[in-house]
């Protein structure tokens, strides 16, 4: 419904709803820059980059004007022009100027906008210091001297992940952003999300990087490397491989490692089928038992850091699967326990959180060493494929090793919101027609919505399933059910809005794109001849070989009873809770 | 260092504000008052019991200039340097409490944790230059020898106190 026109650069554009200028102006096909607005927190209006004229010669920014019929706005008249220099070269004046060195080349907002309005030099003296990294914790590194003050990691950390790790400290000239005190920041309550690395246009958050470690275990003859990918990481490098944005790329990921000189590649979705029939059976019998309801996932490293922190009450709840990385980590190691090479599990993965779960202390084999060596992020992966200079487009795909060479399409739709929760209802439920399968993907599972509820009878019961992505809708959603305004038999939670797809450590793109993502993921299931977890070919003899006796030790974790452990062991130190 | 709170004061201040978040300005004020500074447990308790991030509350601490982070002496000397005080001499009344406490611009409080001094600006009590406050109670037209003599009786009062 059109609610007026806005003259935009002498063009009429139609006002549908649009909530400021800005997305009008995007809708116009003017992409207007920015560095303190995203559509899904709140309006800060600081960074003055979105600035427009209107008729009368005033200057308002677009991100915080609403839109109004009879409006007449220009976006790149010279005055403008001059603004924005200013602006950039203002930022500029503090900030560190080392791009060649940065993580962030490349991919740094500041780098881009001063290109494209040609900043060639800085009319003022240059005034950063240059303040130590704060590197405490595993999934991100800051740097506070290239901050530029936007403050889309405090309001992505508190509106989105309710967390609130960082804020802004100070004011005037001290100001930064930082955690309490100035701690470092593995000390605060950061899940290690790394949404903030995700929205922050400069290299002051970035994701860690482990990518030396990978090449050095690649070079070492001694070495045998096994990878393992997890199901977002295929529809996430399109975009920044000269592919269709959400394309499955899997054959080409593993034709790539293989020629960089992986030993083995294996699919995170086949571990994620092993998470599936032991959930499934967990399910069951709480189901059963009537006892630690809601049943929590426990995929999500971030989610598990973030209830530890906020919810130790909960953690019985929350199931005792490890994730399907870990799952198949501590697999392949058992696999490979009789190579006469040292054995390195390198996880390819969407996640920033992925890399403080690989060492945590529950994950550690009897010698201390991780199950999974080493995890990188899919920016990190397309990192090394440039480094390597392998051409991504003229690759030839390629299937995975064997012998876990098979994995089902539940197993792949793990990386989106709501696949878990299919994955676990197509093993539980009694009809196992295809009418039924399908239909299950319309009982409100999928889409990128942060909440989602369905209902489900299982015999004579019927099942009450909530699905958050996003830990703000976690958050909300369990206080309603400690305060017993909802039930529920089963949650999903992913601390990532729209799941895996949209991990931090992913290229970051636009909600849109994260649908694409999504959508690659259920036309690989659509594709995919196995269904479902329990009919991947590989269950039966695995579990009657590798995993025999072995399911609880290898596949299972306790994080109520870890907690506790810490918790004494704290206490014995004297140290206060 | 910093001492340790007594989490029933605390409690107290929340009640008096109901619990309530958006009172975070007042409540930080009443537990300044009663420490003279805000003590680091006071943090980690008020986001706890207020459900707010704990870096929140650092936030706004930090973003108004009247709360102090670092321990305060019972004695809170304020050093106008306004306009009129500056003309009419306060820097050698400052400059003599610091000799005369072993205090400088980086070390303001005493080690035993008497005194503060502090500078700041216009205390609206222009007429009376050079001013400075002790504990909220204005004193005029000092001179550095006058500054002296004031410390002098608190420090007797402390030590009467004491005996
Ligand atoms: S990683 Fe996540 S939890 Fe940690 S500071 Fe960033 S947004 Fe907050
Ligand atoms: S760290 Fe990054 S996102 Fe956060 S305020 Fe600084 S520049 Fe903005
Ligand atoms: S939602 Fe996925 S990518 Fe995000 S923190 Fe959790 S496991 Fe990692
Ligand atoms: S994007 Fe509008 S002020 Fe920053
Ligand atoms: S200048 Fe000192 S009281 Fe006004």
């Amino acid at each position: 419904m059109s609610s007026g026109i806005v003259m935009i650069d002498n063009i009429p554009v139609e006002i549908n709803g649009e909530a400021n200028l800005l997305a009008l102006i995007r809708k116009a096909g003017i992409d207007l820059p920015t560095f303190c607005y995203y559509s899904e927190l709140s309006v800060y209006g600081a960074c003055r980059m979105c600035v427009v004229e209107t008729k009368k010669g005033a200057i308002e920014a677009a991100c915080s004007t609403p839109p109004q019929d009879g409006m007449e706005i220009f976006t790149n008249t010279p005055r403008l022009k001059r603004y924005r220099k200013m602006i950039l070269e203002l930022l500029l004046s503090n900030h560190c100027r080392d791009c060649t060195i940065c993580e962030k080349n490349g991919q740094c907002k500041l780098q881009e906008l001063a290109e494209r309005f040609g900043i060639s030099r800085v009319r003022f003296a240059n005034t950063a210091d240059q303040s130590p990294l704060d590197t405490s914790s595993l999934a991100i590194v800051r740097d506070k001297s290239k901050c530029i003050l936007c403050g889309d990691c405090v309001r992505m950390c508190h509106e989105v992940q309710n967390v609130g790790a960082i804020d802004f400290i100070s004011r005037g000239a001290k100001i930064s952003v930082s955690t309490a005190f100035d701690e470092p920041i593995a000390n605060s309550s950061c899940v290690g999300c790394g949404q903030c690395a995700a929205v922050c246009p400069t290299g002051a958050i970035i994701i860690r990087r482990n990518t030396d470690q990978v090449w050095e275990a690649l070079s070492d003859p001694q070495t045998k490397v096994v990878f393992q990918i997890a199901p977002a990481v295929r529809v996430g490098l399109g975009g920044k491989m000269g592919q269709a944005q959400g394309e499955n790329l899997m054959g080409k990921i593993v034709a790539a490692l293989r020629r960089m000189g992986a030993d083995e590649v294996f699919d995170t979705a086949t571990g994620a089928d092993f998470t599936v029939l032991e959930e499934a059976n967990e399910f069951l019998g709480r189901l059963d038992s009537g006892e630690k309801l809601p049943l929590f996932t426990s995929c999500c490293p971030a989610w598990i850091n973030y209830a530890e922190k906020n919810h130790p009450d909960l953690l019985s709840n929350i199931s005792s699967c490890r994730s399907p990385m870990q799952m198949f980590s501590s697999m392949l190691k058992e696999q490979f326990k009789h190579s006469n090479r040292t054995v390195v599990v390198v996880a390819v993965m969407p996640c920033t959180a992925k890399k403080e779960e690989a060492a945590r202390r529950e994950f550690l084999d009897d010698t201390g060493q991780p199950y999974t060596d080493c995890v990188i992020t899919t920016q990190e992966l397309i990192a090394m494929i440039k480094e390597s200079g392998l051409v991504f487009s003229e690759l030839e795909p390629e299937a995975v090793d064997m012998p876990f060479g098979t994995m089902s399409g539940a197993g792949i739709i793990f990386g989106v919101t709501g696949g878990v929760t299919e994955a676990v209802l197509r093993r539980i439920s009694v009809n196992k027609s295809n009418g039924a399968l399908r239909s299950l993907a319309f009982t409100g599972v999928r889409g990128m919505a942060g909440v989602k509820e369905t209902k489900l009878m299982y015999g004579d019961r019927e099942v009450k399933i909530a699905i958050v992505s996003g830990l703000k809708n976690a958050e909300e959603l369990i206080l309603k059910i400690k305060s017993g305004e909802s039930y529920y038999d089963f949650v999903e939670v992913m601390a990532c809005p729209g799941g895996c797809v949209a991990g931090a450590g992913q290229p970051t793109v636009n909600n849109a794109a994260k649908q694409k993502r999504g959508q690659g993921l259920y036309d690989a299931d659509r594709m995919s001849s196995i269904k479902r977890s329990e009919e991947n070919p590989i269950m039966m003899s695995v579990y009657s070989g590798l995993l025999k006796g072995k399911v609880h030790h290898l596949l299972h974790v306790d994080y109520a009873a870890s907690y506790k452990e810490r918790q004494q062991s704290l206490q014995e130190k004297g140290c206060p809770k | 260092m910093s001492q340790v709170c007594d989490y029933r004061k605390l409690d107290e201040i929340l009640e008096k504000h109901r619990y309530d978040s958006a009172s975070i300005i007042a409540i930080l004020q009443e537990t300044q008052e009663e420490y003279h500074y805000l003590p680091r447990e006071a943090f980690d308790y008020y986001a706890q019991k207020l459900k707010m991030p704990i870096a929140k509350v650092f936030s706004i601490a930090t973003f108004y200039e009247n709360f102090s982070l670092e321990p305060k002496g019972k004695y809170v000397i304020k050093v106008c340097d306004g306009t009129a005080c500056h003309v009419r001499k306060s820097i050698p009344v400052l400059e003599r409490l610091r000799k005369e406490l072993g205090l400088s611009e980086g070390k303001v409080t005493t080690d035993d944790q008497l005194f503060t001094v502090e500078i700041v600006s216009c205390l609206g009590a222009c007429g009376l230059a050079p001013a400075i406050t002790v504990n909220e109670k204005v004193i005029g037209l000092l001179t550095p020898d006058k500054a002296a003599e004031i410390l002098a009786e608190l420090k007797e009062g402390e030590s009467h106190a004491k005996a």
